[in-house]
């Protein structure tokens, strides 16, 4: 690996935020708005029902937990889809970079990406709601981290789609998210869905996130089942990913997709 | 002279098209070899095997004595590429894109690297524009600045002066010929411009339908089809059907 080459995809997408205003008031309008929409909600449920035990806030923080995931997602494939919106694939797929290179800096990037998106509207939270996210304590780091791998997860697996079948795959990059987001009992506990959406559910690392970010908040309690369950379905996922998008990097070369690869 | 590129009987196929029907030829130091050929005649699938970009269904590569496959990426630290097809980041600028591409390719001396590049190339003026919005011209320079950044000792030209007017055409390959006399690299040049084919090229391989049909100097080939110019060669070659079909 070297952290040369990393850099140097790194400063490629940095200096495309960088270099526009629109896009980084881009990154920011979404989080915002969509913090401002759940705070409101999330007042209003607290002050009218009895299972929040007027834990006021538990629905944003959810919220907020989803953005970040939602963010860092879509941002990975947003730096991949950038590559071949700008025609640059070819000459990043001839640059001497290795795969794991090639993810480590996409990986890194996206995370600042999310957080550029999402600071100011957590930061937002406080003054508007008097909410702070802060209140999950230390376990919001550990929370953090398994969505942003979860999130990274999602980002790898539709790229490898996007190696595999070419730019048609983009459409599937914007709907991953939607698709999983029942099953991942952000705004809900997981007794809410039916017993075999449940089953789906168990396996996803999505639903002992925010049925432990709901725990703390809620119970005042840590249930770290919850967390290591996260933790190991999101290392079988990753690994997975990683699996894939190695094969389709392979399969692409085989097919002919890197060469051709472009709007 | 020393071989930079042996290819050795690669065959690409896709499903049960054969893309490339196995073809060998190699290129030596400071030698630039021409690449003919009608559209669909496996030119550009014959630029992606060496690119590392397509696995050759069958047959091996050697780059300065590396087999491709084995040797990936230290092989193309050592090569570079150039083509009308593929871009830089547009809203980056010139000095932007190089100074990525230059940590891409870990080249030491940067600074100086870029401001070398931008005298040969005449884009010391262009470094602070956005690159997409460069004229083709100036983008082609931009391009061949990228494709000179990590000092390749091959460089593969996939059409590089394809939609330029005569006088930038002209100073491209002013410039890549005194550039490859001064750096003895080698260079693969895939073009329709059979003047360009005949100013730059040492020798010149024909293809069609994946196969190479003919090979050799431009003036050989004038003369051994009877031709007055390499176009000629070309169209005849290209519309001949029972011969090499």
């Amino acid at each position: 690996m070297s952290l040369i080459r990393i850099y140097g995809l790194f400063l490629r997408h940095f200096y495309l935020i960088t270099r526009s205003f629109p896009r980084i008031l881009d990154l920011v309008y979404w989080p915002t708005i969509q913090i401002t929409l759940w705070g409101f909600i999330s007042n209003f449920f607290a002050n009218h029902t009895t299972y929040y035990n007027n834990a006021v806030g538990v629905i944003l923080t959810c919220a907020i937990l989803y953005d970040f995931l939602f963010r860092t997602s879509i941002g990975f494939n947003m730096l991949f889809l950038e590559e071949i919106w700008s025609r640059n694939f070819t000459n990043l797929f001839i640059a001497p970079m290795r795969i794991g290179e090639i993810l480590t800096s996409l990986v890194i990037t996206a995370l600042i990406r999310s957080l550029i998106g999402l600071v100011p509207a957590i930061l937002l939270t406080s003054p508007l709601f008097g909410i702070s996210i802060l209140d999950l304590g230390i376990f919001l780091f550990l929370l953090f981290l398994s969505l942003y791998i979860f999130g990274i997860t999602l980002g790898i697996l539709v790229s490898s789609g996007l190696l595999r079948f070419g730019p048609s795959f983009e459409n599937i990059a914007w709907s991953t998210m939607f698709l999983l987001a029942p099953f991942g009992c952000i705004y809900y506990p997981i007794e809410t869905l039916p017993e075999v959406f449940q089953k789906i559910a168990y396996m996803l690392p999505l639903v002992y996130i925010f049925e432990e970010a709901r725990n703390i908040l809620i119970n005042q309690a840590v249930d770290i089942e919850n967390i290591y369950y996260a933790f190991m379905w999101n290392a079988l996922y990753f690994s997975i990913s990683i699996f894939l998008f190695y094969y389709s990097f392979n399969a692409a070369k085989n097919k002919g997709t890197l060469i051709n690869m472009g709007e | 002279m020393k071989n930079l590129i042996e290819v050795k009987n690669i065959k690409k196929n896709y499903g049960k098209k054969e893309a490339v029907k196995g073809i060998t030829f190699n290129v030596e130091e400071n030698e630039i070899l021409g690449l003919l050929g009608p559209n669909g005649s496996g030119k550009t699938t014959t630029i992606g095997m060496l690119l590392g970009l397509l696995k050759p269904t069958s047959g091996q590569i050697f780059i300065n004595n590396l087999i491709l496959e084995e040797n990936r990426i230290q092989i193309l630290e050592m090569i570079n590429f150039i083509s009308p097809y593929i871009e830089l980041p547009k809203k980056l600028t010139v000095k932007q894109n190089l100074y990525v591409y230059s940590k891409l390719y870990k080249v030491k001396n940067i600074k100086e690297r870029i401001e070398y590049l931008s005298e040969k190339l005449r884009i010391g003026e262009l470094l602070d524009s956005i690159t997409g919005e460069l004229s083709s011209g100036q983008k082609n320079r931009v391009s061949l600045a990228k494709a000179l950044i990590n000092e390749p000792k091959v460089l593969l030209l996939d059409e590089p002066t394809a939609s330029l007017d005569p006088e930038v055409g002209d100073f491209v390959r002013t410039f890549l010929e005194e550039y490859r006399k001064e750096k003895k690299i080698s260079i693969l040049l895939a073009s329709h411009n059979m003047n360009e084919v005949t100013r730059l090229c040492k020798s010149v391989l024909m293809m069609k339908n994946g196969e190479i049909v003919d090979q050799g100097t431009p003036d050989d080939l004038i003369t051994k089809h009877g031709r007055t110019n390499l176009e000629e060669v070309f169209l005849k070659l290209s519309r001949s059907k029972s011969e090499f079909n």
